[in-house]
């Protein structure tokens, strides 16, 4: 009981942190039905900005202070990124056979890895906690169920991303075009909605929304690499089919799935096949649900 | 002046950008000092040449689209079209007598035995994601089938490459099948992560279980294919092939030899697909492409037709993947990541879909390029990154995408241009 | 006997009955229209009938030939065109447009062709009949572009090919499959009245063949001209069910469908008419 406490507080973390990537894979593909593999590299180099940026602050006291900076510019970073390579690597693409905008993406995967491992280098890169502790939950016969503040941190970040998110794209014009654009982009675009504008931005949120995820990636584990982008990016895509792709909320029940998934298995079964687990699963679910757990069920039209 | 300010202005806009996404990692690189802790140091001299090196690129782009409006892609495309006929039996030609050119180093033997291994995956993969338009991002899994199948059955009952190489191929045909059954039902980029995920497990599987595998570190020792019972061996004496010859054994006849198992590999693969393309399951499978609904109510069964696509394609990664293992007498885990799909994937893209000189010319591109760019190391997949971009761009539809006919009534045979074919939705 | 025999057909998407307890018969031979306004539940019944969609109730028996029946609602997709024998056209039309038009000919005498070449194996090695069989499939081909009038365009992809070329391309490919019964999905739609006139005396051609048709049509001028017995769907039912004199002069079919004065102008386009 209480060692299914601790690794449903485990899964809970690392799903949050999928789904916020997650849902730039859903934005994205939502609106102009591509895969966007680049996606998890661009979670990759908004944990490079915050590992930077909180070595550029050492000596600063206020950790608050010091975090709040991290997020902020990794944020902006990755929007940069996020904006741009879909100006360069998508956007001639548009309209063009499905095929041709994935390898552009794979490529895109392939610049943005090897990019930052030769401007940073291949090793790992690690900080110290900076929100150490925790308040200890339960202790049952000696097991300790630990809810570290980090977590607790973590959880509290993504909510609070996630109702700003949710009333971006719920209450506001932006979020109203986008809707459009992605219902029919060139009804939208008759109707006055500046389509490429509403892409961009697309990009620009799915991405900042990543920058997040990376940071506390960061924050949760202390060490990155240049390859970490390529394990979570194919996880949140995971994540994004298994809720259903397109769909937001999906995609947020699809990333705390799979981490609670990941979670599970590592502690009942073997960690080794945490992975395996989570591909068969996904394979199962779609064999039953075809379009995901709250996708849209696409009727054949004939 | 008005129209150099104005690009001005736009390259000054381009290099701001250039400048927010390098300057945190050309600008400020990281390190770990003597007590190993991070710190941050400063390159303003290399942060300074990348944005201005964007400033001006942008520039230039400016100027040249000033100057050619018009794209140039149609005109190499027709050019292409009238010389695909006889670029084919000529590279073929060539591809038979590359290894017998006099003074041809041994290295260049074997770039060539690595470009025919990607040349027969692309033509696999064609199958499945030219012909039937499925998209299978997951084609590992079938070349790690076929390597660990003749890894295991010959280290465990002694059995020789060309006795293994059917079983190979059957098995490889065996779990596509398997895969293929579930899943075909899905659609597009539903059916896309499946595969993945499948290569994905195949991988993971074949890392953990060591006691079967041996897990990260590989299988090692696995036999050399023969030539009818003729060993390659540098010392040369009775059983061998330079001692049944009686010539000095050279490090070439081995690799040569490769070469010429892997290109009969390849042209049967070749074969079949073309054999195959001008009957009824090809043609099918080119309907499905096209119009999945239309398919069924001409009465096709559209699983079974997918079903037989995957198999075969798999069949034929997994004939591939007997043939890598051989030569290499060792393989790992590491050989079959997700990185191999998508190269063999940006292969049969990068040659238009569902052509087949396409992946030849896509393959010795892909592969022989980066292989030519070794000098280069750290930048090299940077720069093969950067390629993939930029010939997707330039060539959406790849180098060949036009489709010819596979029946005619009249003797003029036209091609069908791109912008008619279809890539699939499955 | 009846070619097609569909009793109390039931088809529900959720709450929503698209189609409410049809029953009708169509005869060997003869070229039934089912007709209505928009959203009478035409489209659906035809899915049903060719096999789309899996009705909620009901049964459809087919005879693809005489004395012999087959229950269409317990096949599998694909095997209504094979077992029952029942091709179909479709509202937007779905040619293969990467393919030649005599491709998609091709492609429509799969099964046949496919046993042919042994399931594929024997097919590439180059022996058993699949030769033969190929060039009968060629002359199948030839005779239906022949009766459409497409042999000048054989060799052309279908997505090239002009409208009306592409209609009746559609209607060569349904013909290839051999079927005893052909369904027209509003086959007259988007083409002018010489296209229109032509489509008439190809559809009486197919019937004379021997296959019969049925065919769901807005043009009257086509239906009134064509059929030799129409069905009158509204609101999921059936409201009429005779020849075309008695369905012109039907008054249940006039106020719900045809709209007052408009019964002597068959030739009127009805969709405007349809609320």
């Amino acid at each position: 009981m209480a060692y299914a406490l601790q690794q449903l507080i485990n899964g809970l973390t690392l799903g949050m942190i999928y789904g916020l990537i997650a849902i730039g894979y859903t934005m994205v593909y939502g609106i102009i039905g591509m895969i966007n593999f680049a996606h998890g590299d661009v979670f990759m180099i908004g944990a490079f900005v915050g590992i930077i940026v909180l070595t550029a602050l050492t000596g600063l006291t206020s950790v608050p202070l010091g975090l709040l900076v991290a997020f902020i510019a990794s944020a902006i970073i990755c929007g940069v990124y996020g904006f741009s390579i879909e100006r360069v690597a998508y956007r001639p693409l548009r309209g063009s056979f499905r095929l041709a905008p994935l390898i552009s993406a794979i490529g895109m995967s392939i610049v943005l890895e090897n990019y930052v491992q030769v401007s940073q280098g291949a090793l790992e890169r690690a900080i110290p906690s900076l929100i150490p502790g925790g308040v200890t939950l339960m202790n049952q016969g000696g097991f300790v169920v630990q809810l570290s503040w980090m977590q607790l941190a973590i959880v509290i970040v993504t909510i609070a991303v996630l109702a700003g998110f949710t009333y971006l794209v719920t209450k506001t014009p932006l979020g109203r075009a986008m809707r459009a654009v992605e219902q029919d982009a060139k009804m939208a675009a008759l109707l006055g909605i500046d389509t490429d504008r509403t892409i961009s931005l697309t990009f620009i949120i799915g991405s900042a929304l990543a920058a997040f995820a990376g940071v506390m990636f960061l924050l949760y584990y202390g060490v990155i690499d240049f390859y970490i982008g390529f394990n979570a990016g194919i996880k949140a895509f995971t994540a994004a089919v298994l809720g259903g792709i397109g769909s937001l909320p999906g995609a947020v029940l699809g990333g705390l799935l799979i981490g609670l998934i990941e979670a599970f298995w590592s502690g009942y079964a073997t960690v080794a096949y945490k992975d395996a687990a989570v591909y068969s699963i996904l394979a199962i679910v779609l064999m039953f649900m075809p379009s995901g757990l709250l996708g849209r069920h696409e009727v054949e039209k004939v | 002046m008005r129209p150099l300010a104005r690009d001005l202005k736009d390259a000054a806009a381009v290099a701001f950008f250039a400048f927010l996404i390098f300057g945190p990692f050309i600008g400020l690189p990281l390190s770990n000092n003597q007590a190993g802790n991070l710190t941050l140091g400063t390159r303003p001299q290399a942060l300074a040449l990348a944005v201005g090196a964007v400033f001006l690129a942008r520039l230039g782009l400016l100027a040249w689209a000033r100057w050619h409006p018009a794209p140039l892609a149609p005109r190499f495309t027709i050019k292409l079209q009238g010389a695909g006929r006889f670029i084919a039996p000529v590279l073929l030609v060539f591809a038979v007598l590359m290894p017998l050119l006099p003074g041809l180093p041994n290295a260049y033997i074997d770039l060539g035995v690595l470009i025919m291994t990607y040349v027969m995956l692309g033509w696999g993969l064609n199958i499945v994601v030219g012909l039937a338009g499925l998209l299978d991002l997951g084609y590992v899994a079938f070349y790690a089938v076929g390597a660990y199948s003749f890894a295991l059955i010959s280290l465990n009952f002694g059995l020789g490459f060309w006795e293994c190489l059917p079983i190979a191929g059957i098995l490889a045909a065996f779990w596509g099948v398997c895969l293929g059954f579930p899943v075909l039902r899905l659609r597009g980029d539903y059916l896309a992560i499946v595969t993945l995920a499948f290569g994905e497990i195949i991988r993971l599987v074949i890392t953990n279980w060591v006691s079967l595998t041996g897990g990260p570190n590989g299988l090692l020792g696995m036999p050399q294919p023969s030539l009818f019972g003729l060993r390659f061996s540098m010392a040369g004496g009775p059983g061998t092939f330079a001692g049944f010859f009686h010539i000095t054994p050279a490090p070439w006849q081995r690799t040569a030899y490769l070469y010429y198992i892997i290109l009969a590999l390849a042209l049967l693969t070749n074969w079949v697909t073309l054999r195959l393309r001008k009957q009824p399951l090809g043609r099918a499978w080119e309907a499905l492409r096209e119009d999945e609904i239309a398919c069924r109510s001409l009465g096709i069964n559209v699983r079974n037709t997918k079903l037989t696509a995957f198999a075969i394609g798999a069949f034929f990664g997994g004939f591939a993947g007997c043939f890598f293992a051989a030569r290499q007498s060792f393989i790992s885990p590491d050989s079959f990541t997700f990185m191999e799909s998508a190269t063999v994937l940006a292969i049969v893209v990068l040659g238009g879909a569902g052509s087949q000189l396409g992946v030849v010319l896509a393959a010795c591109v892909m592969i022989g390029v980066p292989q030519m760019l070794q000098s280069l190391q750290i930048y090299r997949m940077l720069i093969f990154g950067l390629a993939l971009v930029i010939i997707m761009i330039v060539r959406p539809r790849g180098f060949i995408s036009t489709r010819r006919p596979t029946v005619t009534l009249g003797k003029r045979g036209g091609v069908i241009g791109a912008d008619l074919v279809s890539q699939g939705r499955g | 006997m009846n070619v097609l025999t569909v009793t109390n057909l039931t088809m529900r998407f959720g709450g929503l009955t698209a189609v409410n307890n049809v029953s009708f018969t169509a005869a060997r031979g003869h070229i039934t229209a089912i007709i209505g306004p928009n959203g009478a539940g035409k489209t659906t019944l035809f899915n049903c009938i060719t096999g789309f969609y899996k009705p909620s109730a009901g049964s459809i028996a087919v005879s693809p030939e005489p004395g012999k029946a087959v229950q269409l609602e317990k096949l599998p997709g694909h095997a209504i065109a094979r077992k029952g024998r029942v091709a179909r056209t479709f509202q937007n039309i779905r040619l293969f447009g990467g393919m030649t038009a005599l491709e998609n000919l091709m492609v429509a005498q799969h099964n046949r062709l496919q046993a042919a070449t042994g399931f594929g194996v024997l097919g590439v090695l180059g022996i058993g009949g699949y030769r033969a069989a190929e060039r009968r499939g060629i002359e199948l081909a030839r005779h239906w572009l022949e009766q459409t009038g497409l042999v000048e365009r054989a060799d052309d992809p279908a997505g090239a090919l002009p409208y009306g070329a592409q209609r009746r391309l559609e209607i060569a490919r349904a013909m290839c499959t051999e079927p005893a019964l052909l369904c027209l999905d509003e086959p007259a739609a988007g083409l002018n009245p010489r296209e229109s006139a032509g489509l008439n005396a190809l559809l009486r051609k197919i019937r004379e063949g021997g296959c019969s048709l049925l065919l769901i049509e807005h043009d009257m001028g086509v239906v009134m001209n064509l059929s030799d017995h129409i069905i009158v769907l509204d609101h999921g039912k059936k409201i009429a069910d005779g020849t075309p004199a008695e369905i012109r002069a039907d008054p249940v079919v006039i106020g719900a469908y045809l709209g007052e004065g408009e019964e002597d102008d068959p030739d009127a386009p009805v969709a405007e008419h349809a609320a």
